[in-house]
């Protein structure tokens, strides 16, 4: 089968800023994305568990969307600007695809 | 009732039992757990019996002068706090200009579950208070963070506009608590004596069983979270967050004997000024100040000062209003 190579970006966010970096997303115009829980981790401040927090505020989540090269760097600068001084990750990564006109 | 017999009282209570069970349930590394959905099916269900209750209140005996003056009082004291937590937390303790004013902004906001707490014990004690003073609450989620904000700004190597734009503001006027408890109350004062009736069986007299739920999970969770934030719990931090709520309450008590607040009323004012936020102020503060160890403030306004204030500081609280009003009238 023929695959086509695009970019996944993956965003490892605090829940208060999800809604912000859909909204960049959206008008960055990202076809579409996928938010996943994140369960539990460790990072610079030790390790840390969504089991007992006890609000949103200190829950994780983790953001996928997959796009064309072409639009990487508009995606990362306004995702950038938003998470830039947060607790988190964000990754970019190669990955192949087989309907290469949905992203 | 003297004071060591209302603490007694409250100790033996089946919510602080509850509360302890958690907690030690915690510290015992247990892995007992409150499924989170229903930890926020209870939080929704105590907000909405207090907010529902305060209106009700309201509807029967009808809006009592002080209640502007109460309003005013709460958000004087949401924008007060912070400063003089600041100002303590700056001299006693080695927290950067920012950590200490994300701490200061969650002891000048209230805890609804703190409210809950006191208004449970009242309850219990068949003590009435103020219905419109769940509005005051709600009133004085908001105004701590402005001025944590602007303690923070001198601190701050970013000239960007957190905290300033309307998004961020909306969300945090607008947060869950404070639309539940609103609401609530605003569906209280509409249907008044029919609807209290209508669901007295659900908001009534569940509430002390659903608050004993709940105070379990929040033992557990207060417990849990001093266990991974202890090594940010220095011991100037700790005394800060037993005297912060002492200072708050006492600027809570003068403010009610000046309105004129019934022993019940001066009670809930004194605790929410002695309470410190872990679910609203949280939130605000990581979209506005991203740089502030979130840590920091849940583990002393969580690990601390709530379990104070469950424990010790609302007895203490309910006996010097009792005393207050006897003085007073």
């Amino acid at each position: 089968m023929q695959t086509h190579l695009k970019k996944r970006i993956e965003l490892i966010i605090e829940m208060p800023l999800l809604r912000r970096v859909t909204e960049r997303f959206n008008a960055a115009g990202v076809s579409g994305y996928s938010v996943l829980p994140v369960i539990a981790g460790r990072g610079q401040s030790g390790t840390w568990s969504a089991d007992g927090q006890v609000s949103d505020a200190g829950q994780m989540a983790a953001v996928i969307c997959i796009v064309d090269e072409a639009k990487l760097d508009a995606v990362l600068d306004v995702v950038f600007a938003v998470v830039s001084k947060q607790i988190g990750l964000v990754t970019v990564a190669d990955v192949a695809v087989v309907r290469p006109e949905r992203f | 009732m003297t004071l060591t017999e209302l603490a007694a009282q409250n100790l033996v209570s089946p919510m602080v039992l509850f509360f302890i069970v958690g907690l030690s349930a915690a510290f015992a590394k247990s892995d007992l757990t409150v499924p989170e959905a229903v930890a926020k099916l209870l939080s929704l269900y105590l907000l909405m019996s207090i907010g529902f209750r305060g209106g009700a209140e309201v509807a029967h005996h009808g809006l009592s002068a002080p209640l502007l003056e109460t309003v005013a009082a709460g958000i004087a004291l949401s924008f007060a706090m912070p400063l003089v937590a600041f100002a303590i937390l700056r001299r006693i303790t080695r927290l950067s200009g920012v950590d200490a004013a994300a701490v200061a902004a969650h002891y000048g906001s209230i805890s609804a579950v703190t409210l809950a707490a006191v208004t449970g014990a009242l309850n219990q004690l068949k003590i009435p208070y103020e219905g419109y003073m769940i509005a005051v609450a709600a009133a004085m989620e908001t105004p701590a963070i402005v001025t944590a904000l602007n303690l923070a700004r001198p601190y701050r190597d970013t000239t960007d506009g957190a905290g300033k734009d309307r998004a961020f503001w909306g969300e945090v006027l607008l947060n869950g608590s404070v639309v539940t408890l609103l609401g609530a109350f605003a569906v209280g004062a509409i249907t008044g004596e029919r609807g209290y009736t209508l669901v007295k069986p659900f908001f009534v007299e569940l509430f002390a069983g659903f608050l004993c739920l709940f105070l379990l999970d929040m033992g557990l969770v207060a417990g849990r979270g001093l266990l991974q934030g202890r090594k940010n719990l220095s011991a100037a931090l700790a005394v800060f967050a037993v005297v912060m709520p002492l200072i708050g309450a006492s600027a809570g008590a003068g403010l009610a004997i000046l309105i004129g607040l019934s022993a019940g009323g001066t009670a809930v004012l004194m605790t929410l000024a002695a309470s410190a936020s872990y679910i609203a102020v949280p939130a605000a503060l990581r979209l506005a100040l991203p740089e502030a160890n979130p840590a920091i403030p849940l583990t002393l306004s969580l690990g601390v000062t709530f379990p104070f204030n469950l424990l010790i500081g609302i007895p203490l609280y309910i006996s010097i209003a009792d005393r207050i009003a006897k003085v007073a009238h």
